[in-house]
């Protein structure tokens, strides 16, 4: 049974072709590498697949059953979590409300409801411990390192049991150390049974983590093989164009 | 007032955790409203040394009151500005709300009946200005600057330009709300002060003020974590058009008339307010007690004019110069923080 299936998706905006037809297959536990040059319709892709925009055409499948998402709410509700290539974090709220943000918990009793900042607070420093990160829940965001700040986002994901976690290259301005930490993270995802789609510029990171890689060039899909089956050479002939197809 | 930091009710792994964060009084002293409540002690009494009618049970009396005013205006304004936006028409607002209430009374109708209306009135400018900048993504300046015209003008269409000052058997409710006192506090100040209090709470403690908080920083991460954004935007202008709405009311009350000029050029004593306050115009920040100190540091000034015998032309020049004073520093500090 696969987890995520897509067939034929296309998107347009205007008169530009972002994405034309992309049809793809993921497993339960996952890691699939999506790459692509600047432009090639990456993060078009994703953002469809967590229901920010509506394919043009085509369908999605998940658990083998079609779905529309109105809205990334409602891919949330199924399954679906992303972290975005900005992070889509507010600058002047603490680490903790961040990871909340949308999903408050309150206490309190009937309608009157006020934030539980206590149980936030405690349940986001659990999720920055999985993740290996310092990073203080209460700290605001604006004064946080690139890496804590993805730790908070990709905390964000871990709220809900979500079976895919899709990441908008998550390593691209990070240091060194989180980037391993990040690899890790996508590790422990995977064996969990969470499926992973990383976009990434990053050759190693693709290499070392992902089960299969998947090209996009132009808005669509020039490769889609398992790493073993390929090399770091190949993709790069296959992002450029210089190999048509592989 | 509810604290800015919630220390006591954490467990000792986050105690742990924020080994690091700043002390209770260095974070005061990085409060803008610290120094605005300072500078506002240092004018008091600096005027009642200088003079001797400033620091008189009467004269203090007026100025609280007088503050008040602004100060509640400013309570919705300071959410409006933390959401990322502005609302120019709330003194066009007030006029319109006061301008319900008397026409209504003084057909005959009972005060609550009167109030009802008023904030009703009031409530509905506040959703159309909400719900073209929510739905239509008009800029807010636009939208409430067109307010501004349509309520006051709504005014004068409903008194025909008139002055109303009788309000019929209700009058003396109306009077006293507006003008009375309770243990020597005016009830103007008392409104501001329980008013204060429950939009500090809403601000601090609910998911409301959260998101309020969310959309003024980054729009695009509030609508993408799941956020509703165009309800939250749409329920602030809501809530600053019936704090100008109360306004209205107790200004009626206090003033025993009303007339169409009401609250005319009001808006830009309250954006100062909130701005002095620490209200950061690009949205994300803001704080209740910054905007009541910072009403209440503009009407000291206002009142030292007088009682120095400065000619009152100046206060406008005072008012605008404090805003623009105000967002430069707010500027200043913005580029030394990307600049390190
Ligand atoms: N909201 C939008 N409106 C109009 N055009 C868009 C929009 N989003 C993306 N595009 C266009 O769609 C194409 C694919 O963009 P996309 O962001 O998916 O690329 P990407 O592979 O993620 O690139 P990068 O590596 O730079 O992040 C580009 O031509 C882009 O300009
Ligand atoms: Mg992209």
């Amino acid at each position: 049974m696969s987890v995520l299936q897509l067939d034929g998706v296309a998107k347009n905006f205007g008169a530009i072709e972002a994405l034309k037809g992309v049809s793809l297959t993921i497993g339960k536990g996952e890691v699939i590498g999506l790459m692509g040059d600047n432009g090639a319709g990456k993060s078009t892709l994703v953002k469809i697949i967590a229901g920010n925009f509506r394919p043009s055409s085509g369908r999605i499948f998940l658990q083998d059953r079609e779905v529309t998402f109105h809205g990334p709410l409602d891919a949330r509700r199924h399954g679906v979590e992303i972290v975005y290539q900005d992070l889509a974090l507010c600058d002047n709220l603490t680490a903790a409300a961040n990871v909340f943000l949308g999903r408050e918990l309150t206490r309190g009793f009937g309608p009157i409801r006020i934030n539980d900042y206590a149980a936030m607070n405690r349940r986001a420093a659990e999720l920055f411990q999985e993740l290996k990160s310092e990073t203080r829940p209460k700290d605001l965001v604006r004064q946080m390192s690139g890496g804590q700040r993805q730790a908070v986002a990709i905390a964000r994901t871990r709220l809900s049991n979500a079976d895919i976690v899709l990441m908008d290259e998550p390593t691209a301005a990070i240091s060194v150390r989180q980037v391993a930490e990040v690899l890790n993270l996508i590790r422990h995802l995977r064996d969990q049974g969470v499926a992973v789609v990383l976009i990434s510029h990053r050759m190693p990171d693709v290499f070392s983590v992902a089960d299969r890689v998947t090209v996009l060039r132009r808005g669509t899909v020039v490769a889609d093989k398992p790493v073993a089956k390929t090399s770091p050479e190949e993709v790069t002939g296959l992002i450029t164009g210089a190999i048509e197809h592989a | 007032m509810p604290d800015q930091t919630t220390a006591s009710v954490e467990g000792d792994l986050s105690k742990a955790i924020a080994g690091q964060t700043q002390t209770r009084l260095s974070a005061l002293f990085a409060e803008q409203a610290t120094w605005v409540f300072l500078a506002a002690v240092i004018c008091a009494v600096g005027l009642s040394l200088m003079t001797d009618t400033f620091a008189t049970p009467q004269n203090l009396f007026n100025v609280t009151r007088n503050f008040a005013f602004v100060g509640l205006v400013a309570l919705g304004m300071t959410v409006v500005i933390i959401s990322g936006g502005i609302d120019l028409s709330v003194g066009s607002v007030v006029c319109l709300s006061a301008m319900v209430v008397a026409i209504v009374m003084n057909a005959g109708y009972g005060f609550w009946t009167a109030a009802f209306l008023a904030l009703a009135a009031s409530a509905l400018t506040g959703f159309v200005n909400g719900a073209l900048i929510a739905w239509l993504r008009m800029p807010s300046f636009v939208v409430t600057l067109g307010m501004l015209s349509v309520a006051r003008s709504l005014a004068m269409v409903l008194s025909d330009n008139r002055m109303i000052f009788e309000f019929g058997p209700d009058e003396d409710l109306l009077f006293d709300l507006g003008g009375g006192s309770t243990f020597g506090i005016a009830h103007p100040v008392i409104a501001l002060v329980l008013l204060g209090i429950l939009t500090s709470f809403l601000l601090k403690w609910t998911r409301w003020g959260t998101h309020v908080f969310a959309i003024g920083a980054n729009e695009r991460a509030a609508v993408l974590t799941g956020v509703a954004v165009p309800w939250v935007k749409i329920s602030v202008y809501v809530f600053s058009a019936l704090m100008a709405g109360i306004t209205g009311i107790l200004e009626a009350g206090w003033l025993g008339g009303v007339t169409t000029n009401l609250g005319q050029s009001m808006e830009l004593a309250v954006i100062a307010a909130a701005v002095i306050g620490g209200a950061n115009l690009l949205g994300g920040a803001g704080t209740i007690t910054g905007a009541i100190v910072g009403a209440a540091l503009i009407e000291i000034i206002r009142n030292s004019l007088i009682l120095l015998g400065i000619s009152t032309f100046w206060q406008g020049a005072f008012v605008g110069s404090f805003i623009i004073l105000a967002v430069a520093f707010d500027r200043i500090r913005a580029l030394r923080s990307t600049n390190l």
